[in-house]
This record gives C-alpha cells, sequence and structure tokens, in this order.
C-alpha cells in the first residue's frame, strides 16, 4: 500500500516539477511581454498622478527657487476664485445645453435614418462628417459663417426681416453659440451609437407589440424601442457629458476666454501653462478629473461588462 | 398620403444635414472664391471669378502648411507604431499567459481609462520641461506611447482566439513572439484597423497638447498650425484662411470618404464595443 502511495506521490512530484517549469516559463515570457507597457503605465499615469497630488498642496511655480506646503489651500482658493468658478458655471451651462440636445436630435435622427433602406448609407456619411473633421478648422470656418455682417446665417436672418445677432460677441451668446457648435460636432457619434442600439432590438417585439394593440408607431415607440434602447441612451448620454466637460477647442479658437467667455480645461490650461501656477492648477486638474471620473463610472461599468462574459 | 408619410423622412434628413454639411460647403466654396466676393452670401456653387490658387497660395506662404501637414503626419504614424509596439504584447500576455500580477494589471488598465490625457498633462508637462525636450516631436508623442484603450481592446479581441491552436503552435516550435504578431494579432485585423483609425484621427485633430509643448511653429501639427495662422490672417483674408482649413481637414475627410466603414467603426469603437 505505501509503496504505491510511493511511486504515486513520486509521479505527482515530477509531473508538478515539470509543470511549474513550464509555469515558470510561461511567467517570465508574460512579464517580458508586459514589461514595456507597464513601465509605460507607470511613466505616463501611475507617477504623474501621484505628482498631481503632490503639487496640489504646494505653492510651487515652474521655475521658482523655492516651495512652500500650503495644504489645501489651493482647493480654498479655487472655490473663492471668481474666473474659476465662471469657468465652472460657463462649462455647466455648456453641457446641459449639449446634453439634451446632442442625444435628443441624435436619436431623432437615428429613428428616421434607421428606417431608410437604399439612402442610409447616404445620410450616416453626410451626418457624421463633423465627427472627423479637425474642429480647429471647423470652428474658423463657424466663426466666419457667423461672422454679423458678412456671414450667411446672418444674411438669412436679415433676410427674413430680423435683425443680425452678434453670435460671437454678445457675451450672452458666446457659451450657447459655443454649444450648438458642440452639438453640430457630436450629432453623428451619437447616431452611430444609437443606429447600433436599434439593430440590437429583435424584429418580433416589434410584432409582439403590434398584436398587443400598440397601433401606430409612436406607442411602438414607447412600448419597445424606448426600454429596449435604455442602456445604449445612458451610455450616450454619459459619453457626452464626459465631451462636454472636456470642451476646448472652440473656445480656444473662438474666444480665447474673452468676455468671461472661460471654460473648465480653458482656465486650467491658462493657470497651468501660460501663468506657470502649477500647484494652483494642480488643484485645479484635481477639480477637473474628479467631475470626469464620476460621470466616467457609467462608461466603466458598460465597458467592464465585457470583462467578464 | 401614404407618399408624403415615405417623403417626410427624407425631407426632415435633408433639412438637418444641409446644416450640418453647410460649414464644409461655405469652406471649400470660400476657399474657391476670390476675396473680393467676400460680401457675396449666396451659396451658387460656381464663383465670378475662380481664385483657389491664389488662396491656397497665400495661405502656403503666410505659414508652413506642407509643414504643418507633415508635423502631424510624423506624430500621427510615430504615435501609432509605438503604440501598437507596445500594447499587442501586453494584451497577448494579459489575454493568453499566466502570470502574477495579471489581474491587478487588468485593473490598472481599466482604471487608466477613465483618467483623460488633459488631467496628466501638467504633470508631464513638468517633466519634460525639466529634462529640456519641450518643443521636440518626442514631447508631442510621449504622451501617448501607451494606449491603455489598445491594451483593453486587443485584450478583448484576443481572448476569442482558440487555445489549442496556441498549444499546437508552441509544440510545432514556434516563438512566443511568432505566435503573438503571425497568428493571434493575424485574427484580429478587424480591432487592429479600427484602433488605427481611432488613433490617427484622434492625434490628427488634437489640440490640447501641442499647444502646451509647442511653440516653435516649425514643429506645430495642424490643429496648432490653424491656431496660428488664423491669429495671423485675424480675418483679414476668408479665402486664404478657408483655404488652410481645408487642407488641413482634407486628409481625414477623404480618407473618412473612402473607407467609410471603417471610419465609423474605429472612431465609434469606445461606445459600440
Amino acid at each position: 500500500m505505501s509503496a504505491v502511495a510511493e511511486i504515486d506521490g513520486a509521479a505527482t512530484a515530477t509531473v508538478h516539477a515539470r509543470r511549474t517549469a513550464v509555469e515558470r516559463k510561461m511567467m517570465r515570457r508574460g512579464f517580458l511581454f508586459v514589461a514595456p507597457a507597464v513601465l509605460l503605465l507607470l511613466a505616463i499615469y501611475v507617477i504623474p498622478v501621484i505628482v498631481l497630488a503632490g503639487f496640489s498642496v504646494t505653492d510651487y511655480q515652474l521655475g521658482a527657487l523655492s516651495t512652500r506646503f500650503v495644504g489645501i489651500d489651493n482647493f480654498v482658493n479655487a472655490f473663492n476664485d471668481q474666473v474659476f468658478m465662471r469657468a465652472m458655471k460657463n462649462t455647466v451651462i455648456y453641457a446641459l445645453i449639449v446634453i439634451p440636445l446632442g442625444v435628443g436630435l441624435a436619436l431623432g435622427v437615428a429613428l428616421l435614418v434607421h428606417g431608410r433602406k437604399r439612402s442610409r448609407a447616404f445620410w450616416e456619411a453626410a451626418y457624421f462628417l463633423p465627427v472627423t473633421a479637425t474642429l480647429v478648422a471647423m470652428a474658423t470656418v463657424w466663426q466666419f459663417l457667423l461672422h454679423p455682417s458678412i456671414g450667411p446665417v446672418n444674411a438669412a436672418i436679415k433676410w427674413m426681416g430680423f435683425e443680425p445677432v452678434s453670435f460671437l460677441s454678445d457675451p450672452s451668446l458666446l457659451i450657447p453659440t459655443m454649444a450648438m457648435i458642440g452639438v453640430w460636432q457630436v450629432l453623428g457619434f451619437n447616431m452611430v451609437l444609437f443606429l447600433a442600439g436599434l439593430t440590437a432590438i429583435p424584429q418580433d417585439l416589434y410584432e409582439a407589440a403590434r398584436l398587443d394593440g400598440a397601433k401606430n408607431p409612436i406607442d411602438r415607440f414607447f412600448t419597445v424601442t424606448w426600454p429596449m434602447l435604455g442602456p445604449t441612451t445612458l451610455f450616450v448620454v454619459v459619453t457626452t457629458s464626459i465631451s462636454a466637460f472636456k470642451v476646448f477647442e472652440t473656445v480656444a479658437v473662438l474666444t480665447k476666454g474673452r468676455f468671461g467667455s472661460e471654460v473648465l480645461l480653458f482656465s486650467l490650461y491658462l493657470e497651468g501653462f501660460e501663468y506657470s501656477n502649477t500647484g494652483y492648477a494642480a488643484a485645479l486638474t484635481l477639480i477637473f478629473l474628479a467631475i470626469i471620473l464620476v460621470l466616467s463610472i457609467g462608461q466603466t461599468v458598460h465597458l467592464d461588462r465585457k470583462v467578464h462574459y | 398620403m401614404s407618399r408624403l408619410r415615405s417623403f417626410l423622412p427624407h425631407l426632415v434628413l435633408a433639412a438637418g444635414a444641409f446644416v450640418v454639411l453647410l460649414p464644409f460647403y461655405w469652406m471649400f466654396l470660400t476657399s474657391i472664391r476670390s476675396p473680393a466676393e467676400i460680401f457675396d452670401v449666396s451659396l451658387w456653387p460656381i464663383p465670378k471669378d475662380f481664385s483657389a490658387g491664389e488662396n491656397f497660395e497665400r495661405a502656403a506662404r503666410q505659414v508652413p502648411m506642407a509643414r504643418f501637414m507633415l508635423n502631424g503626419a510624423i506624430v500621427c504614424f510615430g504615435i501609432l507604431a509605438v503604440q501598437i509596439l507596445t500594447a499587442v504584447p501586453a494584451a497577448y500576455a494579459l489575454a493568453k499567459l499566466k502570470f502574477p500580477g495579471r489581474k491587478l494589471l487588468l485593473t490598472l488598465v481599466i482604471a487608466a481609462l477613465c483618467v483623460p490625457m488633459q488631467a496628466l498633462a501638467l504633470p508631464l508637462f513638468v517633466g519634460l520641461a525639466r529634462a529640456e525636450l519641450l518643443n521636440t516631436y518626442f514631447a508631442m508623442m510621449a504622451p501617448f506611447f501607451l494606449s491603455v484603450f489598445a491594451i483593453f481592446l486587443f485584450h478583448q479581441s484576443f481572448r476569442s482566439y482558440p487555445d489549442e491552436i496556441i498549444e499546437a503552435a508552441r509544440m510545432d516550435g514556434f516563438s512566443e513572439m511568432e505566435i503573438c504578431w503571425g497568428l493571434v494579432l493575424r485574427g484580429s485585423l478587424p480591432s487592429l484597423a479600427a484602433f488605427s483609425v481611432f488613433s490617427l484621427v484622434a492625434h490628427w485633430n488634437d489640440l490640447y497638447w501641442p499647444m502646451i509643448v509647442v511653440t516653435d511653429i516649425n514643429l506645430a501639427p495642424p490643429p496648432l498650425g490653424m491656431l496660428f495662422f488664423a491669429d495671423v490672417e485675424s480675418g483679414a483674408n476668408y479665402g486664404a484662411l478657408m483655404a488652410g482649413a481645408a487642407l488641413i481637414t482634407a486628409p481625414m475627410l477623404v480618407c473618412f470618404l473612402l473607407a467609410r466603414r471603417h471610419f465609423i467603426a474605429g472612431i465609434t469603437m469606445t461606445g459600440v464595443k
């Protein structure tokens, strides 16, 4: 009995040894394969985030000789800083215009495009074009289009008998005007996401709804399409709000923050890179990062589901 | 009635598309019109005085347009090459090899997906400034050498590659590198194409980071160059300005129209996947 057990044990040991050798080899390869990515992950993400947090509690200025620890002063100052608070307010207003319009119009367009058969590719391409275009260049074009005296938009407004609108010089219109450009740019992107969501809805659900008495398209939209699109809609709202909080190019081209039209990223850019208030800008960056992280939780949950299933 | 019903969606879509496409049309039209026609707000496609040559020539004379485009190409392809070189082996190891810390690394990758580049710009800028590397191609490319999104995407795609084939290839004496690049990546070519489009479009259009690390106009990629140009012209010559804008947007627009499917898949894959 014991002899058998011994032989058995010895066999297990050799199998075990061989397996650990293979495993060790695989382990070494694994480390080798991820090494460049891990080093870059440390250099680009991990260390900078730690350094950023460190800066945020000091009065560090790039090139300054001495630096002091100031605790949470930078954060307190940020919330008392009129310019930063105005930037925050502007960004929220911008987002409040871009999110409902960017999502709502995209859903409308997607519903219409989804019903087309032969012309679908054409409409898809037409509405998607702004997504690929360089926003900096297109913002210059918009500036011209909206020009009070030589732009075609105001020419059309005058032709209809109204007063010309100074879209880009009236301070109260700056943020709404830039938000409209934001909607113009995000529309095609959201449309494609909605089209993917619509395609995934099984056709027999519509048949079932029809048999259950949902006779007209509007009834069927509320009984089938809208509930089935729920996850897509949530996701589109999340990505749209993240991109709305990252608005930068239109401001950099059209107003450069004049007339109180700063947004979050633009004021962050000025503090950190134009005025070199590194410590203070680090605190602002952490506030910006916190907003984005809260918004991305939804997005990660969506992506994460793919990891487990 | 039913006639109207089938036409109505087209009508609404056409009205929307008119607004969406107007800036492109106006850009193109102004770039071929003579600057004297600046007060002409008609949308008539044939200019009285065809001066495309003049406008494009002025755009190229005022600022180094060709240089901007070349800078854009160098930066975009440089970034893409390093991203693929670092992400593919990492994704392969995460998907197909067992090693301690695998779960942790995957968690870190997913966490990093949420961190926007703009939040890392400040410490990266300070680091590059200390190393006296500002105003270099390296500074423009370095923060994007690792794409956590690429690792995530390739990991998803590689996982579905059959283990039996990898085992068989190992028996046949293929090295792990050959398996990774020659077999597994070849099975994920659509993902590779989509990611390449995503990366090229994102970096061709990026303004934020180049604006931070580049002050030398000769190193400016197209968006930063456009910003310089707009400041130089300051509304004086819209013909040249629109010619410049057309040149900068043209590469992406042309590629989009040629490979529409790939483009839509690439740019929206952050969402659809």
